[in-house]
């Protein structure tokens, strides 16, 4: 250390969010001893990605997935970060601030990154309890809570945040209804036809979207109980969300005298009106505009970087790009999307696809572009827009995009090195190329954390992707990075299976040992994993471990939030009997069970069972000819039917004959998650036969086969896989398809995210054009199935000390 | 732990009444308590409670010296009861011990 170099200056940075941090990441990278820095942050953590809050709440990340600077982060860098602790006075005669537990710290240079706080309606009822904003981690905590409880939630405002905060809610099983005062949703980013089509994509997804609406009330006493709109209507609320915007955070700006307009006003060079002072990110105001958005602050802070440390910068503002984080909507919006008389616009629709893409252009350029339904080209799009390219040789194609177009820049190879490849971070493609060259840098990861590309919301992973392998060239690993099982291994789940089969694996703890599993014995993610997977495997020879299955599949019965049991006997094909139903109905008056009900499976459901009566009442349907329904498993659960051409005037074939085949071929069956089955007597499909893993349809000549699937949280329709002719044949593919997703599904992959992620053609491939692979699948799922069809209540009922309690005392 | 009121050892059973990886409960006069057997044959026991939302932790699935609740995933410490990060809340421990193969816990009369 050479004791005669001159004091550090001291930094001070009021703000520990993204701007202000992405600032001090600018300064250090330039100088990294000039200052001495300290951070006030009101919120008691490091830094995180606000941009990630929504997949936070949809439950798609956890909040450790979005921290970007933990503690450590600050203390390598020599940073003082006072966190949970607001800043409530600057004296600037006294180069001071002061925060409310007392903390002062003295500043050479101040740097005000306050953010923006949410606009609370000023209506009554705006203050209860239940009202929250959709800012931070604080209030996705808050939501979380109130959907552990589940009810109704009304979001008000139907842009961006607003709709991310819905599909949040709804994914976690609220019932939600958006509210927006404008005729159509994100009127900022989407044109009508586009918003229509969003609009009808977030009804499907089961939320209820409300235009015009105008908020008169929130209702409720101490906490909230509805929304009451101006035109009277009532709508039930347990949880509000107030999405209409954001106001920057200027009150310690304004009361230190600086000076504020809507914002905290600032020059080009990012100061504020007192000289020692910068601002940047959503608490400003510059030449008139604000800011919402995270692009333009990547600017904003390198701007304040360069002023701060002596030198001469501007901050020019750009267009800057829209997208929506809803799963699987793809939207792109930016520039002047809407146009006017002076712009020409090229519109493509492909209603059945659900695709409409708008380009305005204003003489030779490109000034405006919406994408819905396919936003694959946006880069290129916002490229042309960004750089005013002219565009008149390219307008044939234009709306078709690059590889239609002809256009040079078709690729991400030849794309200018000032090409911005990350939106979020704003990252170029020049910065990630000398990246990789000087870092020798060879996985996205690498890229990802060593210039926050693909960082944020992961859409230009690909991108970056194709970049690395135009850098790399040969050198390039093209393996995909699976995902790991869980925190317990680096493998992903085919790696691991390969290995189970390759090393003739065949315990759990052999698994780990060989594996180098980072625990002792797992966790409650792989265990249950790796047990599937061996018993898969080794079908008659792996010993199944019941210490490694869900409490459901270890009791044969499914936990109840009270602790009780429910149980479901299984009903062929969903016919019953005088007997059986003689049966149920004893054994629900002998153990006073307290709840039956009739399932969507076409069975009848026991609720309230207790554990320590689980082996009597198993005993007591099995003496009238009953056996486990499954309901509990990750197993074959029903084959719902209708009743066929046995009685129903329009039936085609013996449905319920061919559901009972079919429940009798596969009942026992040990899948990936659970496996749902019908078979419709004609295409009216009454029971609903093209929502299930596997469904047969009867038509006049034969059967329709559909796979993959699924009426949950997210509806998917079956496709189409094969029409056969006999019934012989319909159990064969059934068989070989249920194979196929036994040996190369993930454990806790349904069919439909399966096949969604494989697509349906390599399940066409080798189910229904590979004939002799068909025959061998359905060979090894009917040798697996000879091990199984042993009903667990019967064995189960046989060792029931286990069921009730070792002892009691007192 | 249970402050004035005394206690005393009860025996619950044996160890080997609890499959390895496994739990059984036992009856008392403040509810049911959940004796845990890992893989290490370590045995404690805790309120067969979750702190979350009541889950029977005595159904979960045991690892390492933790227990993770069938109702929501909470995984709970054994030997202190304490819920795992991001998670906040901790469960009663309820002494126990063993002499030779029997398993003795202490609870209030």
């Amino acid at each position: 250390m050479n004791m005669l170099a001159p004091a550090r200056k001291r930094l001070v940075v009021v703000g520990n969010g993204m701007a202000g941090i992405r600032a001090v990441e600018e300064i250090l990278e330039r100088a990294p001893h000039v200052f001495d820095v300290a951070v006030f942050g009101a919120e008691p953590h490091g830094n995180y990605n606000r941009i990630l809050l929504s997949p936070v709440l949809a439950g798609e990340k956890s909040f450790a997935d979005i921290v970007t600077h933990d503690r450590d982060w600050y203390d390598q860098r020599g940073i003082e970060l006072i966190a949970g602790e607001a800043v409530v006075e600057i004296d600037r005669a006294a180069r001071m601030v002061r925060g409310e537990r007392g903390t002062s710290r003295r500043y050479d240079a101040l740097l005000l990154a306050t953010g923006s706080d949410p606009v609370i309606l000023p209506v009554p009822g705006a203050e209860l309890d239940g009202v929250v904003g959709f800012r931070g981690i604080a209030d996705v905590e808050a939501m979380l809570a109130a959907c552990a409880d589940g009810g109704s939630a009304v979001v008000i405002g139907g842009g961006l945040l607003g709709l991310e905060a819905a599909h949040g809610l709804s994914r976690n099983g609220m019932d939600v209804t958006v509210l927006h005062l404008m005729p159509t949703l994100m009127e900022r980013q989407l044109d009508p036809v586009s918003a229509d089509m969003l609009r009808a994509d977030l009804q499907a997804r089961g939320m209820t979207v409300l235009t015009e609406a105008n908020t008169a009330e929130i209702v409720g006493h101490d906490r909230v109980a509805g929304v009451r709109l101006a035109d009277g209507r009532m709508l039930a609320a347990d949880l509000v969300v107030m999405a209409v915007g954001i106001r920057p955070s200027a009150t310690l700006a304004r009361a230190a005298g600086l000076d504020v307009g809507r914002g905290i006003k600032v020059d080009d060079a990012m100061r504020t009106s007192d000289p020692a002072i910068w601002a940047v990110g959503e608490c400003v105001e510059h030449r008139g505009a604000l800011f919402g958005l995270v692009a333009p602050i990547w600017d904003m802070a390198k701007a304040c970087a360069e002023t701060m440390l002596g030198g001469d910068a501007a901050y020019v503002p750009g267009a800057v790009g829209t997208r929506l984080k809803v799963t699987g909507i793809d939207m792109f919006s930016a520039g002047e999307f809407l146009g006017d008389d002076g712009t020409e616009e090229i519109v493509f629709r492909d209603a059945a696809r659900g695709v409409h893409k708008r380009l305005v252009l204003r003489g030779e350029k490109l000034t405006g572009v919406v994408l819905y339904g396919d936003a694959a080209d946006s880069a290129w799009y916002f490229d042309l827009l960004k750089n005013g390219t002219d565009v008149s040789a390219l307008r044939d194609g234009l709306v078709f995009g690059p590889a239609v177009a002809g256009a040079p820049a078709a690729s991400v190879e030849t794309l200018p090195d000032t090409a911005e490849i990350c939106g979020c971070n704003g990252v170029p493609k020049g910065r990630i190329l000398a990246a990789i060259a000087e870092h020798k840098l060879t996985t996205v990861d690498a890229v990802r954390a060593r210039t926050k590309a693909s960082a944020s919301c992961g859409t230009c992973s690909s991108q970056v992707e194709a970049l690395l392998k135009h850098a790399l060239g040969a050198k390039f690993d093209a393996t995909p990075k699976a995902k790991p099982v869980c925190k317990c291994t680096s493998l992903g789940h085919d790696a691991v299976r390969a290995e189970i089969r390759a090393g003739g694996l065949k315990t759990i703890p052999q698994v780990m040992r060989a594996l180098d599993w980072h625990t002792d014995d797992g966790c409650a993610s792989c265990r249950p994993a790796l047990n599937y997977y061996l018993l898969c495997a080794w079908p008659g020879e792996y010993v199944d471990d019941a210490q490694s299955r869900f409490t459901n599949e270890r009791m044969h019965a499914n936990i109840q939030k009270d602790g009780t049991y429910s149980v479901v006997p299984r009903m062929w094909g969903g016919l019953t009997s005088a007997k059986e139903l003689r049966a149920i109905a004893d054994v629900v008056e002998r153990y006073e069970i307290p709840t039956v009900k009739v399932t969507g499976g076409q069975r009848i459901d026991l609720l309230g069972v207790k554990r320590e009566q689980l082996p009597d009442v198993w005993r007591d349907l099995n003496a009238a000819g009953m056996v486990s329904g499954h309901a509990y498993g990750k197993a074959l659960r029903t084959v719902k039917t209708c009743v066929g051409s046995e009685w129903c005037r329009f039936g085609t074939q013996d449905s319920t004959g061919m559901g009972v085949a079919l429940e009798r071929m596969c009942w026992g069956s040990w899948t990936p998650h659970k496996v749902k089955l019908a078979v419709s007597g004609c295409p009216r499909n009454c029971a609903e036969a093209t929502i299930k893993d596997f469904g047969v349809v009867a038509v006049e000549s034969g059967w329709g086969l559909h796979a993959g699937g699924n009426g949950g949280i997210k509806v998917r329709v079956t496709d189409l896989i094969a029409k056969v002719s006999t019934e012989l044949e319909v159990l064969e593919y059934c068989g070989a398809f249920l194979q196929l997703y036994r040996e190369e599904a993930w454990y806790l992959e349904r069919t439909a995210h399966w096949i969604e992620r494989v697509g349906i053609n390599a399940v066409r491939k080798r189910v229904v054009e590979d004939a002799e692979g068909r025959r061998a699948l359905h060979a090894r799922f009917l040798h697996a199935q000879s091990f199984v069809q042993e009903d667990p209540w019967a064995i189960e009922a046989a060792r029931s000390e286990r069921f009730s309690d070792l002892a009691t005392v007192g | 732990m249970d402050g004035y009121f005394p206690q005393a050892w009860h025996d619950v059973g044996t160890i080997d009444d609890i499959p390895p990886q496994g739990a059984r409960t036992v009856a008392t006069a403040r509810g049911q308590v959940a004796i845990f057997r890992t893989r290490d044959d370590a045995i404690f026991a805790l309120d067969d409670r979750c702190p979350h939302k009541d889950g029977r932790l005595s159904q979960g699935i045991v690892h390492g010296h933790s227990v993770t609740c069938p109702l929501h995933n909470w995984v709970i410490g054994l030997a202190d009861g304490r819920a795992a990060e991001p998670d906040e809340g901790c469960v009663r421990t309820i002494p126990v011990r063993l002499d030779g193969r029997r398993i003795l816990i202490a609870v209030r009369v």
